[in-house]
Order: C-alpha cells, then sequence, then structure tokens
C-alpha cells in the first residue's frame, strides 16, 4: 500500500435536517484507482462536491498530501483547491464550454500557468517571446491529449458539437491538462456504450499507469468499476457500508443487502 | 396539382386578409392623429393616407407570394411601378413617399434575389439562410483583414470626401464614440457574458472626470483622458464587488440601479457637479498644444496660425473625429489581441460555465473584476470624447435610454462581434441622426430597423465567434 493521497476523516454533511453523509472515512492512495459506488442517493456526489469545494462540509477533515505540503480541503476556496492543491473534476452532467472550441477547452484549463507566464496579460499584450513559448507549449500539451483520447481531427470543432462519449472523453482530457495530483470523476461511463465504456477503462489506466497520479471515481457502472479500480467504497444512505479491493466487496455480504435487499425481508414479504 | 384559378384566389384572400389585419392595426396609428386646438385636443382624421397605406399592403402582399411561387418578373415589375410612383406622385405624406419607394424596392430586391438563387420556395427560404452566414463568416476570414485596412482608410479620408460636410463628420464622430460605448461594454456582456444595464454609469464617469478637471483645475483633453479611464475602471471594480455572486436577471437589476445612481448623485450633488444645469465650457482637445480657436488666449499658438492656414471652423470637428478614430483603432486592436490571451479566453469560459471554471483552477472573482474594469475603462474613454465634443453636459445625457442603446448595439451586432457592433452603431446611431427628416416617425423607423434585424439576424448581425487558437486551419471546423 503507497502512502494516501487523500485522507478523509469523519465527514459529514447536512443539508438542513438532511444527513447527505455521514461520519465518512477513507484514504486513497497515489497511482491507484478508488471507486466511490453505492446506490442512488447514497451521497456519493455530495463527497465530491465536498472535495473539490462546492460545499463547506458540515463536519470532518479532507487532506490531500503529495510531495512534502499538505492541504486542507475543507479550508479552501474552489478554484484554490483545483490550483494549488491540484484537485481535479469532471461532472455528472458534462460541463464543457460548449461554444468554444476543442483546443479552447484544453488551454483554458491551462489558464494558471498561461496567466503567469503571461505576467497577467502585459508580456502578452506586447506579444514578448516569454508568453509566445508558454502558448505553444500549452498547444503542445493540448495535442498530445487530443492525440490521446483521438480528437486530434477535431479540434477546431465547438466543444458543443462533439458526439456525447467524445465531449466525456475531452472532459477528462481537459481536467488532465491543468496537471492534476488527484482525478476526480463524475460517473464517466454515464451514457456511453459498451465500446467507449472499454476505451474509458484504457484511458483511465493510462492516466493511473503513464502519468502517475491518484484516481477517485463515481461510477454505476460495474464493468468500469469492478474492472479497473484498485479499491471499492461502497456508500448506503451517506454512511460506508464497505472498503476494499473489488472481490471482497463484490461478496460483501452488507454490500450484496444493500443492492439486493435483504434475504430475511424478501421471505417475509415485508417491503417497508 | 392547384390550378391557376385557386392560386389566385388564395393568393387573394390572404392579401385581403393582410390588410385588414393592417387596417386594423393601422387605423389608431396613421388614420387618427390629435392636434392642439383652443380649448384642449382635438382628434383628427387621415382616411386617405390609410386607403393609400392599406391597398400598398394588399399588393405587396400579393408580390410577395407570387414571388414564393415563382413568379418573379411580375412583381418586380410592380416594384419598379411602386418605387417610381413613390418618388413622382404628390402623396400627401413624407412616409407614404418612403414606405412607397421601400416596399418596392423591397419587392424588386426580393424577386432578384429569388431570380439569383433559382429556387426561392418557402420551404427553401429556412435553409437559404445558414450557407448566407457561413458564407459571410468564409468572406470575413479571408479578406477580413483586407476590408478593415478598407475600413481604415476610407474612415481617414472621410471628412475629405465631397459628401462630408461639418454636420456628417459631426456625426461620424458620434457613431464612433458609440462604436467605442459598444466595444466596451461588449467585453463585458459578449465575452464575459455578465449582462449590465448600467453602462452609462461609466459613460457618465468619464464625461465629467474631463468637465470637472478641466473646468476645475484647468487640465488639458489629453491629461484628462487617462484619468477618466482609469477613474472609470475603478468604479467599475467598485460596482463588480458587490454583484460577484449574481448572473443574469439579478446582475442586470442591480447594475440597472447603480446607472441611475450615479445619475441621481450628478443631478443632487450641485455643490460639485452644478447638479441639472450641467457644466459648459469644456474644452476641445488640442495637437500637441496648438488650440483650434479662432483666437488663441495670450502666449500661445492655434492650429491655424502655426500652419499659417485660414482659419476654419470645420478643422476642430474634423480633428475630434480623427481622435476618436484613433482612439476606436486602438481600443480595436486591444480587445482583438486581449481576446487571444488567457484572460480573454476565460472571460468566454466564464460565460460558458461559471462552475467549471472555478474546477480548474480560474478565480471567478478575478475574472469578473477585469471583466467589470476593462469595459467600464472604455466607457470612460468614450465619455471623455463625448463631453469634448459637446463642450456642454448635463446628467440629461446619461439617463437609462442610453444604456439601452449601447446595449442594443451589442445584441443587435451579435454578442462578442467587434465589427457586428460597428455596423450596428453605423445603422443605429448613423441612420436615425441621417432621418431626421422623417421627424415623428424617427423612432418608429429606429424601431422598424430593430426588429429588421432581429428577424434577420435573431443572433445579431455577425453572430458567429472567432476561435482564438486554430490548429488545422479553415476547412476543419465541421459541425457548425
Amino acid at each position: 500500500m503507497m502512502s494516501p493521497l487523500l485522507t478523509v476523516e469523519h465527514l459529514s454533511m447536512q443539508f438542513g435536517g438532511l444527513t447527505a453523509v455521514d461520519d465518512l472515512s477513507f484514504e486513497a492512495a497515489d497511482r491507484e484507482i478508488t471507486a466511490i459506488i453505492g446506490p442512488n442517493g447514497a451521497g456519493k456526489t455530495t463527497v465530491f462536491n465536498c472535495l473539490t469545494g462546492f460545499y463547506p462540509p458540515t463536519v470532518g477533515r479532507l487532506a490531500v498530501a503529495f510531495g512534502s505540503s499538505v492541504y486542507q480541503l475543507e479550508q479552501m476556496e474552489g478554484f484554490r483547491i483545483a490550483r494549488e492543491a491540484r484537485v481535479a473534476r469532471t461532472f455528472q452532467n458534462i460541463r464543457l464550454f460548449p461554444q468554444m472550441s476543442v483546443l479552447e477547452n484544453l488551454i483554458v484549463a491551462q489558464h494558471t500557468h498561461l496567466m503567469r507566464a503571461s505576467w497577467f496579460s502585459i508580456a502578452g499584450l506586447l506579444g514578448l517571446p516569454r508568453y509566445r513559448t508558454a502558448e505553444h507549449e500549452a498547444v503542445e500539451k493540448a495535442k498530445r491529449w487530443l492525440d490521446r483520447i483521438g480528437l486530434l481531427s477535431r479540434a477546431d470543432w465547438d466543444a458543443g458539437n462533439l458526439p456525447y462519449g467524445d465531449q466525456r472523453r475531452l472532459e477528462i482530457a481537459r481536467a488532465m491538462c491543468t496537471d492534476p495530483a488527484m482525478l476526480c470523476l463524475d460517473e464517466p461511463a454515464a451514457g456511453l456504450n459498451p465500446r467507449e465504456s472499454a476505451e474509458l477503462n484504457e484511458l483511465l489506466i493510462s492516466i493511473r499507469d503513464e502519468d502517475g497520479i491518484g484516481v477517485l471515481l463515481i461510477e454505476h457502472d460495474m464493468s468500469v468499476v469492478m474492472g479497473i479500480s484498485d479499491k471499492i467504497i461502497v456508500l448506503d444512505y451517506g454512511r460506508k457500508i464497505a472498503d476494499g479491493p473489488p472481490d471482497a466487496v463484490r461478496s460483501d455480504p452488507a454490500v450484496i443487502r444493500a443492492y439486493l435487499g435483504d434475504d430475511t425481508e424478501v421471505q417475509d414479504n415485508s417491503y417497508g | 396539382m392547384v390550378t391557376q384559378e385557386q392560386a389566385w384566389s388564395a393568393t387573394l384572400k390572404e392579401s385581403a386578409v393582410t390588410a385588414a389585419v393592417a387596417a386594423a392595426l393601422m387605423l389608431p396609428m396613421i388614420g387618427l392623429y390629435t392636434s392642439t386646438r383652443a380649448g384642449g385636443l382635438a382628434v383628427g382624421t387621415r382616411w386617405f393616407e390609410l386607403a393609400v397605406a392599406v391597398v400598398l399592403i394588399f399588393l405587396g402582399r400579393i408580390a410577395l407570394i407570387r414571388i414564393q411561387n415563382g413568379d418573379r418578373l411580375l412583381p418586380a415589375i410592380g416594384g419598379v411601378v411602386a418605387a417610381v410612383s413613390g418618388l413622382q406622385l404628390p402623396l400627401p405624406n413624407g412616409l407614404l413617399t418612403v414606405c412607397c419607394i421601400a416596399g418596392g424596392a423591397i419587392v424588386v430586391l426580393k424577386a432578384g434575389f429569388a431570380w439569383g438563387s433559382g429556387r426561392f420556395t418557402a420551404v427553401d427560404g429556412q435553409k437559404e439562410k445558414q450557407p448566407f452566414a457561413l458564407r459571410i463568416q468564409k468572406f470575413l476570414k479571408t479578406y477580413g483583414p483586407w476590408l478593415g485596412a478598407a475600413v481604415i482608410l476610407f474612415a481617414i479620408a472621410f471628412p475629405w470626401l465631397p459628401f462630408a460636410d461639418r454636420r456628417l463628420v459631426d456625426l461620424a464622430t458620434l457613431v464612433l464614440i458609440y462604436v467605442l460605448l459598444g466595444w466596451g461594454l461588449n467585453i463585458v456582456v459578449g465575452l464575459a457574458g455578465l449582462l449590465d444595464l448600467g453602462y452609462v454609469a461609466f459613460y457618465a464617469i468619464g464625461a465629467y472626470s474631463f468637465a470637472l478637471l478641466s473646468s476645475n483645475y484647468d487640465m488639458s483633453f489629453w491629461a484628462c483622458l487617462p484619468i477618466a479611464a482609469m477613474l472609470a475602471a475603478f468604479l467599475g471594480i467598485l460596482l463588480g464587488f458587490p454583484v460577484l455572486r449574481l448572473r443574469g436577471d439579478y446582475l442586470a437589476i442591480v447594475t440597472l440601479g447603480f446607472g441611475e445612481m450615479i445619475r441621481i448623485i450628478l443631478i443632487n450633488w450641485v455643490d460639485f457637479t452644478k447638479g441639472p444645469d450641467g457644466i459648459s465650457g469644456i474644452p476641445k482637445p488640442t495637437l500637441f498644444g496648438l488650440s483650434f480657436s479662432r483666437r488663441p488666449p495670450e502666449g500661445t499658438e492655434s492650429f491655424h496660425q502655426f500652419f499659417d492656414l485660414p482659419y476654419a471652423s470645420v478643422d476642430r470637428i474634423i480633428f475630434l473625429f480623427y481622435v476618436t478614430l484613433v482612439l476606436a483603432i486602438l481600443t480595436n486592436a486591444f480587445i482583438l489581441r486581449i481576446r487571444k490571451l488567457p484572460i480573454g479566453r476565460a472571460w468566454e469560459a466564464l460565460r460558458e460555465d461559471e462552475i467549471a471554471c472555478r474546477s480548474l483552477g480560474l478565480n471567478p472573482t478575478n475574472v469578473k473584476l477585469s471583466a467589470f474594469a476593462l469595459g467600464a475603462m472604455f466607457g470612460g474613454l468614450a465619455g471623455a470624447v463625448f463631453a469634448a465634443r459637446q463642450s456642454f453636459i448635463s446628467p440629461e445625457s446619461f439617463t437609462f435610454i442610453e444604456s439601452a442603446i449601447i446595449l442594443a448595439l451589442v445584441v443587435l451586432g451579435g454578442m462578442g462581434s467587434q465589427v457586428g457592433v460597428a455596423i450596428a452603431a453605423i445603422l443605429l446611431i448613423g441612420l436615425p441622426e441621417w432621418f431626421r427628416e422623417l421627424q415623428d416617425y424617427r423612432m418608429l423607423a429606429f424601431g422598424a430597423l430593430m426588429v429588421a434585424i432581429m428577424v434577420w439576424r435573431p443572433k445579431g448581425i455577425l453572430a458567429f465567434r472567432e476561435p482564438t487558437l486554430i490548429l488545422h486551419g479553415n476547412d476543419a471546423n465541421g459541425g457548425k
């Protein structure tokens, strides 16, 4: 087991009287794919939103550690989490910049770096070589990612005009262009056909192995989850009910109960 | 198949319905009018004008239907007849003459266009529009730089052209001021997607900065210009802070209030701004210290003395035109450039999806504030030029309608399109001033023009976005 990249301790999130996440603790390791699964409404996306700073958690600590630095996510604003703690994410309902080109989507992701290189626009306005080199490098990086997701030939399309599966992959590439230490994917396989989801598996494995970062994944598609995860965390009603490698989770009675219902209750004909 | 007679009877029926609707609508608008008479208002009638208008609409509708059915020659001839008779007949009213000529011209154009494309049926009509927009886009892509150079050359030569009299050059300056304003607002609304209904506030700040600095401290136009721009930009940031969390309708309401607030402060802070009386005697810009007055103050020289020319009062107007032109060209270059920098792309990304921006590490606060500040800066520049042109400003000049007109320029021109805004400014500011002869009907024509643009090009005159970076060149952009 490698050192934990992400450590979540006693995370709780309440919306009014509703407890969406209840005292959740888990770890996600670097260079591993960690999947969070659970029935609808189990609180998976809420965990993501706490992680990426969209909601401040009611209780709990979220820490990302890489190199020699540790970032306490619950104290940071959303854009700082992306910029400094280097946690990148994608969204359940794709959030590309639809009227901008595919290439531009990937360049915007490198905003922080380019902004510094352009001396907050001054070097850029003057057209100094310093900025031109940085922009050239950014385009090269975008091209490498477009090549990896097979969209190089469509670089000048409006992102909103891409087919659905391509948009999903573009969103992942865009998140990767921010140079993340951890990539959080919210249902990346939703709406993909079997061939596309097989391609997605390959992409995620290559991100883990070649880019060497930790991947945190919410997914319903079990072929994706069981095929590529190194570790699975199962949530039900905001609580963690299982945590371990795929094989162990698959045969865990608590997980089977959560997904298929309680055996005894079925026999008793009580569906309460 | 429909026989000839059936087709004609359907045509006549539809035209009659159109004429009836038109008659019902125009009865109060054209048929009745009010006039003052001793003891109050009197209602007069204009039955003859109404009848002529209804007949014109009836015939026009027939012509349009015939064109749709593939008959071109007859409607074209009819259109020519209408236009010529509009010119020749002693119609009782100027508006009728204009309508008659314009209607005839439209019918001729439509028939000609149908002839050109060869297949202008009702169904194809919808499909024709998309390639037309694409054709313009391709054309601009190829010839854009040449066209730009040609426009600039024309603008430079403009004051020396034979038809350019004093009034026209002055009008061109006003159009350029609105172009500046439109481009400034375009940063906020078109690029960053923040609906700002109080843009006139920055215009007012720019104008009053110059007016007050020059009247209180005797500062020159050139010294005040950067100060006015900075003050407006600063105010933009000040406005930006409280509205950071707002978007769409809510933002529009707050900015609307902000615009009114500035105007009311200008009216009520009499000690400082001279209130509703306004500020007069604002100096004109000088050319490296050479003024354009007939008799300059002791110890200074004026333009005509220095170059040993006879004094011409039009020089001053032409010079101001050139000053505005240079500012507009610089503004355009600046905005075109900054759009392709990270900050420009961040504005557009913010317009597209703020949440995604945050997840990519963009600080939405900075992105919004920079858009507000830069947009306001150009508003301030335009304000200073406006004050110099008018020599007199008062809060009257900065009412909500100005904000609305500037926003209309951006929306009608096509969100984010520089050229589109410039064309819209010429159409919306230049033409109505030119058509002052229409008198009462001027604003009606203004409204009709806006409706026409929105019908013809619902997303604005030039509603396409040029990517800031292109990988494969022109042809690869599919899916449009």
